[in-house]
C-alpha cells in the first residue's frame, strides 16, 4: 500500500479539563479502508473522529485530512453521529433531512436544485428509505433514523464516511441490514466506524484500531476474535502504533 | 401629550369606551394602526417564533427582551423615541448573549439572567436620571396596541421586511441550524454567524411586538402560535404559516375581547393565546390518550 494516507493523525493529544481523552493517539487511514475503531465506553472513540472531523481541536499533535486542515476538508466527509434525535416532533420530513446532506454541495444562499433532489433520492434509494420520504423524522424508528442520516451523509458524495455507533440503536436484525448495508458502499469509499459492539465489527470490517485513550492498531484482514478478545482488555498502555502494527498483535 | 392624563395606562381607545362596536370603531385611524400593527406582529413572531420554540431559546428570547428596557429608559433620557432605544439595546444584548453563550463556558441561563437583571436596571437608573415624568412608560411594559403612532408602524415594517428577506434567503440554513447544528458545521455551515443573526431577528422581533403586548410579555407572542403551529403540521413553512394565522387570531381575538370586556389589550391578547394553546394542548392529550386505550383494548 503506497498510496498516502487520507488521514494522518500524529501523536494527538485531547483533553477535556483535566480529564485526558487521548494520549499521543496516531493513525493512518488509507483510501478504500473500512476501520472499526473499538474501545471501551470513555476511551476517547468519538473524540477521535470529532478530532478529524475539526470540532474538536487537539491540544498537540497535527491531523491531516486529504492533505488539508480538517476545516478544509470537510467538504470530502460524511459523518453519522451517535446522538439520537432528543426531540421527536421536530418539524422536518425524512426528505427534509436528507437534502440538508447537499448543503456542503450547494453552498450558502443557493437553493437545492434538481441534482440534488437526484442524489437525495438515490441516497434514500440505497437505504432502503425511498417509501418514506414524506415521514416525519421524529416518528421513525431508532433504525429506520440511523438509516436518514447514513443517506444524509451519502447525498454529500463523501469520499469518507465517518460513522460513530450506527448500531447503537438498532435491534439485532436491523444490525444485520445496516452492516450489509456499509458492505455495498465499502468499494466506493473509505468508511471509518467506530462502535463498541467488537462482535460485529471483526465480522465487517476489514481494518480494527482498538483505542482506550491510547491506541492500539491492527492493520491486517485476518481477524479473530481472539485476536479481539485479546486486544480489547489491554491494559492503558501503548502497544504499537505505525506502520506495521498488526505483527505485535498477533505476538499478544 | 394633551390628553394622555385620563387615560388608563393599559391603553383603552381615548373616548370610545362602550360607546361603538368593534367595527364602528375601525373608522378611527387608531382602530386600523392597530390592525396594522397586530398583522405585521403576528408575522414576525410567527415566523422568529418558529425557531425560538424549535432551537429552545425562548429564555434568551425572554433576557433580550426585558433588556431591551435599558433602552427604552435610554431613550427618554436623550429624548429620542424610546423605541430606537429597545432597537439598540435590544440588539446589543442579542448578540451579547450569543456571544457569551458560544465563546466563554458561562451556562447560558447564567449569562441570560445576568443581561436580563443588568439591562432592565439601566433602564431604571436612565429613567430616574430623565428630568420629569415618563409618558407612555406602562404602555412600553405591557404593551399598548391602540396608540401605536404611524411612524412606528413603518419602522414595524421595515423591520418585518428585513426578518422575512433574511429567512427566506436562508431558509435552508436555518433548518439545518435548528435540527443538528454538530451536522451543520460539519456540513460548512457558518453556523456562529447564523445563530447570532437569529439573536439578531428576535431583538428584531421584541420590538416589533413591545407595542403590541408590551415588553414584559414579549415571550408569549413569541411562543404561543409557533407552539400552536406545531400540533399540526411537521414541515417548518407550514409550520410558519400558521404561526403566522394563530400570531394574527391572538392578537385581532385579543383586541376585541380587551374592548367588549374593557380589559387591557396587551395582557387580554396574551390570555386568550395562553388559554388557546392549553386548550389544544390538553384535546392532543386526551386523543393521543383515547387512541392508546383503544389499541390496548
Amino acid at each position: 500500500m503506497d498510496a498516502p494516507a487520507i488521514v494522518e493523525l500524529k501523536d494527538i493529544w485531547v483533553s477535556y479539563g483535566e480529564v485526558p481523552a487521548l494520549e499521543n493517539v496516531s493513525l493512518s487511514v488509507f483510501e478504500h479502508d473500512f476501520l472499526g475503531i473499538i474501545g471501551p465506553n470513555g476511551g476517547g472513540k468519538s473524540t477521535l473522529l470529532k478530532v478529524i472531523l475539526g470540532l474538536i481541536r487537539p491540544q498537540y499533535g497535527s491531523v491531516s485530512v486529504f492533505g488539508q486542515s480538517p476545516e478544509q476538508a470537510r467538504g470530502h466527509l460524511g459523518y453519522v453521529s451517535q446522538r439520537y434525535l432528543f426531540d421527536r416532533d421536530f418539524p422536518a420530513s425524512v426528505w427534509d433531512v436528507v437534502l440538508m446532506g447537499r448543503y456542503s454541495r450547494a453552498g450558502i444562499l443557493r437553493r437545492y436544485d434538481d441534482r440534488d433532489r437526484a442524489e437525495a433520492e438515490k441516497a434514500l434509494a440505497i437505504v432502503g428509505m425511498l417509501e418514506q420520504r414524506g415521514k416525519q423524522i421524529g416518528r421513525l424508528s431508532g433504525g429506520q433514523q440511523q438509516r436518514v442520516f447514513v443517506a444524509r451523509a451519502l447525498v454529500a458524495e463523501p469520499r469518507l464516511l465517518l460513522l460513530d455507533e450506527p448500531t447503537a440503536s438498532i435491534d439485532s436484525t436491523m444490525q444485520t441490514e445496516f452492516y450489509d448495508l456499509l458492505e455495498g458502499l465499502k468499494d466506493s469509499l473509505t468508511i471509518v466506524m467506530v462502535s463498541h459492539d467488537i462482535g460485529a465489527v471483526s465480522v465487517h470490517v476489514d481494518k480494527i484500531a482498538c483505542l482506550n485513550r491510547q491506541m492500539y492498531y491492527h492493520g491486517s484482514k485476518e481477524i479473530t476474535p481472539e485476536i479481539l478478545e485479546a486486544t480489547y482488555q489491554c491494559p492503558v498502555q501503548l502497544i504499537a502504533h505505525g506502520t506495521v502494527p498488526h505483527r505485535v498483535l498477533r505476538e499478544h | 401629550m394633551p390628553g394622555t392624563a385620563n387615560r388608563p395606562w393599559y391603553g383603552t381607545a381615548p373616548g370610545v369606551e362602550g360607546t361603538l362596536t368593534m367595527l364602528e370603531a375601525l373608522q378611527y385611524e387608531f382602530m386600523r394602526n392597530a390592525l396594522i400593527a397586530g398583522l405585521l406582529a403576528a408575522v414576525a413572531c410567527g415566523i422568529v417564533g418558529v425557531y425560538v420554540v424549535v432551537k429552545r431559546i425562548v429564555f434568551i428570547s425572554g433576557g433580550i427582551a426585558h433588556a431591551s428596557f435599558g433602552g427604552i429608559g435610554l431613550g427618554y433620557f436623550l429624548g429620542i423615541n424610546p423605541i430606537i432605544g429597545a432597537l439598540f439595546f435590544s440588539l446589543a444584548s442579542g448578540l451579547a448573549i450569543g456571544g457569551i453563550i458560544r465563546r466563554t463556558r458561562l451556562p447560558a441561563d447564567t449569562a441570560i439572567g445576568i443581561l436580563w437583571a443588568v439591562g432592565m436596571a439601566l433602564g431604571v437608573v436612565f429613567i430616574a436620571l430623565t428630568p420629569g415624568y415618563a409618558p407612555d412608560l406602562m404602555s412600553y411594559l405591557f404593551g399598548s396596541i391602540l396608540t401605536v403612532p404611524f411612524s412606528d408602524i413603518v419602522l414595524m415594517l421595515v423591520l418585518v421586511a428585513v426578518i422575512i428577506g433574511v429567512v427566506a434567503a436562508l431558509y435552508k440554513e436555518y433548518l439545518i441550524l435548528s435540527f443538528d447544528e454538530e451536522y451543520g458545521t460539519v456540513a460548512g455551515v457558518p453556523v456562529e454567524r447564523l445563530y447570532l443573526l437569529l439573536l439578531a431577528m428576535i431583538a428584531l422581533t421584541v420590538v416589533v411586538l413591545i407595542q403590541v403586548v408590551g415588553m414584559i410579555l414579549v415571550i408569549a407572542l413569541l411562543t404561543f402560535p409557533a407552539a400552536m403551529a406545531r400540533q399540526f403540521t411537521h414541515n417548518m413553512k407550514t409550520m410558519m404559516l400558521l404561526s403566522v394565522l394563530f400570531g394574527f387570531l391572538f392578537t385581532l381575538g385579543g383586541l376585541w375581547l380587551s374592548y367588549e370586556l374593557k380589559l387591557p389589550s396587551g395582557a387580554t391578547i396574551v390570555l386568550l393565546g395562553g388559554v388557546t394553546l392549553a386548550l389544544s394542548l390538553g384535546l392532543s392529550w386526551l386523543r393521543m390518550r383515547y387512541h392508546r386505550t383503544r389499541r390496548v383494548a
